[in-house]
Order: C-alpha cells, then structure tokens, then sequence
C-alpha cells in the first residue's frame, strides 16, 4: 500500500471503531433493557394530546432558500481553497482575479438581500 | 497495489449496488440516502487515485450540500415515511433502453480516448511528489492558468443560477 | 509538505501497531473527554446559577455521567409507530461518527520549535501526536460537519412526528448557514499557512506568539469561526434546533434510551473537538513557552489548558446568553459573518502579497481597509436609495429585527 493511503487506513480504523462503538452500546442496550410495548407508547409525542392529522407537518419554503444559498457558496468556498493554498505564486494577478469572481458572488447575496428572501419574518 | 485493487473492487461493487437501489427503492428519502452512498464510494475512489482535493470537494459539494438539497425539498413539500406508490410509471423500458444506450457510449468513449493507458501507481511515490502533482496546490494552478476564462464564467453561471432559484421561489 | 514519518518507510506489524495504538489513544482521549466535559458542563453551570450540581455519584459528582449512561441502557427504547425504523436507527451513527473522526486531524501535542517537526519517539519509529493528517486536513474538517448535517436531519425525518421534523429543518438550515461562514473564515488561515494539513498550520504557528492565527489574522476569522462553530454545534446562544419551548426537544424528541445518549455523547463530543480544532487553528496548538523538563510534556500541557479554556468559555455562554430568534440567526450568519469573511480574506490576500511585492506596509493596509469601507457604504447607500425610492419598509433589511421591533 502506498505511503499517501497510509493516513487514510488510520482514519479508516478510527472510523471503524466509532461505529463499533455505537453499535455496541446499541447491543448493550437491546440485551438489557426491558420491553414493554403497548398501544399508548408507540404514538408520537405531541405534548401529550394524540397527534393530529399526519405524520408530517409542511414547512415554509423560505428554509429551502438558505440550502440553495449554501450550494452557490460552498462551491465559491472550493474554489478559493486552491486559490488561498497559491496566493504568493499568484501574485496580484490572483488577487484581482479572486476579487473579481467574489464581487460577482456577492451580487447573488446582495439580490437575495434587496429581494428580501434573507428576511425572516 | 494489490491493497489498492481489493478497495476499488469493494468501492466500486457497493457503488453499483446503491446505484441500483436508488431506482428501485419505493420511498424518494430512502433513494436520496441511496445516492449518498453512490457518492460517497465514488469520492473514495478519488482518494485511492490521489485525488484528494475532488474526493473532498465530492463530499463537501455532493454530499454536503446537493444531496441536502434535495432531502430539504422533500421534506419540505412531500417527505411522507413508507412506500410511495406513484413513483414508477410506465416508461420504465424506454428508460432501460436509454440508460443502456448511454453505458454504451461512455464505455465507448472512455476506451477511445484512453484505450490501454495506465494511471501511475502510488506505490515508492513519496506524499511530496504526489501532492506537488495531483494536490490542492496543483488544481489551483491549473484554474489560475489553463482554465482561468471558465473559472471567470462559473462565476456569473453560479449567479444565473441563484437569481433563477430566488426568481422562481419568491412568494410575489 | 511532508507526510508522517510513520509512514514514509515500508508498512509493518510495528507501524501497523503503531497505528492501532494511536487511533486507541485518540479513542480514549475522546471518551474520556466526553464523560468529563458532560460532568463539567453541569458542575459549572451549576455553579454559576448559585446550585450544587452533580454531587452524589462519586467524588465531587465525578461519576454521574457514567451512572447516567448506565441508566439510559437499561431503558425501555420506545420507536413511534409511524417511524421510518432502518432510518431512525441509521441516525445515531451519523452523528457519532463524524464526531469522532473530525479529532483525527487534531494535533495534541509534539515540539514544533528549534527545527522539531512535531515528531515523537514510540517503539523505535518517530510519529507525529495526531491520528491522521490528511494533506486537505481542512476541507476534511468541512466534509466531516456536513456529514454531521444528515445526522441530525435524518433523526427529525424518520421520528414521523412534527416537532423533530420542525427541530430538523431548522437544525439543517442553520447548520448549513453557519458551515459557509466556517468554511469562509479558515480560508484567511489557509492562506497564511500556505497549507490545508493541520500539522502544517501548527507548525506555521510554533514561533512566538505573533505567529498564532488568531493574531496574524487580526481576529476577525477567529471571531467569525469562533461564533460559526457555536452555531454549528447547536450549542447556545444558537441552540434554536431544540428550544424546549418551542420544540420539546427538537428533532430527538421521539428518541429514547441508549438511542438518545448517542445524541448527547455526539453533541459533548463536537464542542469537544471543535474547541481542539479553534486552538489547532487559531491558537497554534501546542505552541507555547517551556518553562522546565521535558518540552515534549510542555506541548500537551498547553494544548489541554488552552482547550480547558474553550471548553469553560462553551459552558460560560451557555448559563450567561438567552438564544437567538432564528431571524436574527440569519441574519447574524448570512448578512454580517460571510460578507466580513469574504471581505477579510481579500484584506488578508492584499497585505500578504503587499509584503512579498515590498509594498509599503501601513499604506496597503489603510489602502484595502478604506478600499472595504468604501464598498460597504456603498452597498448601504445603494440599499437605502433603493428603499427609499420604493417607499415604505419592503426592503427594510439592514434594519435588524430589533430595532424594527424597538
């Protein structure tokens, strides 16, 4: 196995014995724990009343917005990572360049602003 | 290299299997999880190519953030729990057909243009040269020379884009 | 850029054990961690609301997170009829997990001064004090909290029940709000380290105290990650995903038993190794003075009371601060912390090539700093002209909540 691969096997085994954890504890619990199961206890919690209507209430649309928002910025965060790792190589004329491609994004936040979709009210 | 060859055929047998799973699952969250898996081992086959900086940006981009997308749409409008009867409809051969047809002219283009080539192998390469080759640094030289004009043009793509999102789910 | 030395020569059983040995360390470290920070947690808000806290479980109330573990297990686990039930299992591991991976790229310790490249000595093998140092160290720090999105979201989905599903959505909205502001403000870092690997970050950092990013940067993406993190722990002042009053419990309202302790020992976790990962990046690790013996122990020694620090300022906020409306959550993360991060970083990118360019010094740094101010009052001014023009409060957006409200 090459040498770069090597780091990852150890995240691996970390990760692998994470999830062994919980899925111990989950064992533990389903050895010991008593089961009682009745009609009373498997109904949802909605303060103590029976649950109304279905089991899924619709939200607003406005917390879409903010998902879409994270999609426009996290590819933006992609792209400035290479850049900010190379910047002295680059010189001012990444420097110009990266402002450029900010300035164009920051329009989107700043449309989303005017546009009052970031308002939460 | 051998190591190397077990995990890729894992990675892969368990992309193809959650690929197909995301079709034929009955409820649409379920299909969603399903192609985080797809995702996921594909983003794993990056890292056993070195590619660190696309496996990551696979989790971040894909994972973190399409594939939320798409769950927060469902679940904002029609996540019921269970199976869905009106998922399928009656197209399914047609579909078949074109998804084969589509396998067909990949293959034949990824046989085309790379034939026998082989990638270099990982092996006695020290993590210095592989990151000077294939690394984060190296990715961002090429953006800021070979592909500056579409690195420029992503970023008015990328507004068109916000604007038609917010255009479309204004409430006026 | 080098990688660990463990791995640069061929792969045996010792470095094999090695490896096993370290991920069994960090594993403890974290465990242990958790049980200590839930009991401290409670000790000092207890404390500072004039209580007693925890006081019967062993000494000082030591134990009472192991006795509370013990409990949550032998407790009947309760599954809604309308759960969505491979999913509703699924979710603890999604929390947990990412939890304990974002430690791995944790430094904890190691001498980084006078030509030391951080590198210890276990069994004839020199090693560097952290589990895995991935050469994109930072964007697997990013990769592993949006992993913990789904955790959280998927536990509110399949509960088929209205207060997780309401607790999720806006867990999922806030969380990935705040992860661009995160994302955003540790590229200044990045920048001046001129490396994404944490062991280089922290080795960037080793001289004096004006290496630390926490300074060098001029503490503006310390802030601005400081708070990110917060919200992105859910911890509060931000803690909107479940405020009891609104939502019961938020999305592990349906949770039970040993299910539900897996979302409380994730949530202890995350502060925990998100508190190691702002003195990682911020605070340079394990720099610090060595004042006698060993340095070795030095390292370990600042890194623990700098993480103490954090982990009390967490608590500290938490019995002091009332939480946040969630408009004014967005608005504290979309209109202020991602355009200052944005803009900090190209002040930072200008003075940095300002200095190798030999640019004069004070002249850069007021020139891109009235260049910033000048495009935020030009921003406003726009904004203003336009709503005055419309009439009326329709875009009446930089006026926050409050003062609306006031």
């Amino acid at each position: 196995m090459a040498e770069f691969l090597r780091a990852y096997l150890t995240v691996a085994v970390f990760a692998g014995a994470a999830g062994l954890l919980v899925a111990l504890l989950s064992t533990l619990g389903w050895a010991v724990r008593p089961s009682r199961p009745s009609r009373q206890k498997s109904i949802a919690y909605e303060s103590g009343v029976d649950p109304a209507g279905t089991d899924f209430g619709q939200s607003q649309v406005r917390y879409y917005i903010f998902a879409l928002l994270f999609v426009l910025f996290d590819v933006e965060a992609v792209y400035i990572f290479p850049w900010a790792l190379r910047l002295e190589g680059y010189g001012v004329f990444g420097l110009v360049e990266m402002g450029v491609f900010i300035v164009i994004l920051a329009l989107g936040l700043v449309y989303a602003w005017r546009k009052g979709v970031l308002r939460w009210v | 290299m051998i190591a190397q060859n077990i995990a890729f055929a894992i990675l892969a047998l368990v992309a193809t299997l959650a690929a197909l799973r995301v079709v034929t699952t009955r409820n649409v969250v379920h299909a969603a999880l399903y192609l985080v898996v797809v995702l996921a081992s594909v983003g794993a086959l990056y890292v056993l190519l070195a590619a660190e900086f696309v496996a990551a940006v696979q989790i971040l981009i894909y994972i973190g953030a399409i594939v939320v997308l798409f769950l927060f749409g469902i679940m904002l409008t029609r996540a019921t729990i269970g199976v869905e009867s009106d998922l399928d409809n009656d197209q399914r051969w047609i579909a078949a057909i074109t998804g084969l047809f589509l396998l067909g002219v990949l293959t034949f283009v990824l046989v085309e243009s790379f034939g026998d080539d082989q990638l270099p192998g990982l092996a006695g390469v020290s993590r210095e040269e592989l990151t000077a080759q294939r690394g984060t640094g190296a990715v961002g030289d090429a953006i800021f020379s070979t592909y500056l004009v579409p690195f420029e043009v992503i970023s008015v793509l990328l507004l068109a884009a916000l604007v038609g999102a917010i255009v479309l789910a204004r409430r006026d | 850029m080098t990688g660990d030395p463990l791995f640069a020569d061929g792969f045996d059983w010792v470095v094999l054990a090695i490896l096993v040995a370290k991920a069994v360390i960090g594993f403890t470290i974290v465990v242990v961690g958790v049980i200590f920070m839930i009991w401290f947690e409670r000790k000092v808000v207890a404390d500072m609301q004039n209580r007693i806290g925890p006081n019967r479980a062993g000494r000082w109330g030591l134990g009472q997170t192991l006795a509370d573990g013990i409990k949550l297990i032998f407790k009947e686990d309760l599954k809604p009829d309308r759960a969505d039930k491979p999913v509703f299992r699924l979710a603890p591991y999604l929390s947990v997990v990412p939890a304990f991976l974002t430690f791995t790229i944790v430094p904890i310790g190691g001498v980084f001064t006078g030509g030391n490249d951080g590198g210890v000595e276990l069994f004839g093998r020199r090693t560097w004090m952290q589990v895995a140092d991935p050469p994109v160290g930072v964007l697997f720090l990013l990769a592993m909290s949006s992993i913990a999105v789904y955790g959280i979201m998927l536990a509110g989905w399949s509960s088929g029940s209205k207060y997780p599903l309401l607790g999720s959505v806006r867990a999922t909205a806030q969380m990935v709000s705040y992860e661009a502001a995160l994302g955003l403000s540790v590229v200044a870092v990045v920048l001046l380290s001129g490396s994404l690997s944490t062991h280089d970050i922290v080795a960037a950092q080793a001289g004096s105290i004006f290496d630390w990013n926490v300074i060098a940067t001029a503490a503006v993406p310390f802030v601005v990650f400081c708070v990110a993190a917060t919200a992105e722990l859910n911890r509060p002042p931000f803690d909107l995903v479940e405020a009891e009053q609104e939502l019961v419990g938020g999305f592990h309202t349906e949770y039970s038993s040993i299910r539900f302790g897996m979302f409380y020992l994730a949530e202890f976790m995350n502060t925990i190794t998100m508190s190691a990962i702002i003195v990682t990046l911020f605070l340079g690790g394990p720099a610090g003075p060595v004042l006698f013996g060993p340095p070795l122990i030095w390292g370990t020694l600042w890194f623990t009371l700098k993480l103490l620090v954090f982990l009390f300022i967490f608590v500290w906020l938490r019995a002091t601060l009332p939480r946040y409306r969630y408009d004014q959550l967005m608005d504290l993360g979309w209109k202020r912390l991602i355009p200052l991060s944005l803009g900090w970083l190209l002040v930072i990118g200008a003075i940095s090539i300002g200095r190798d360019a030999g640019w004069n010094r004070p002249l850069t740094l007021v020139g891109a700093f009235s260049l910033g101010v000048i495009s935020w009052a030009a921003l406003i001014g726009a904004m203003r002209v336009a709503k005055l023009r419309r009439g009326g409060d329709e875009f009446g957006e930089l006026s926050t909540a409050t003062e609306r409200v006031g």
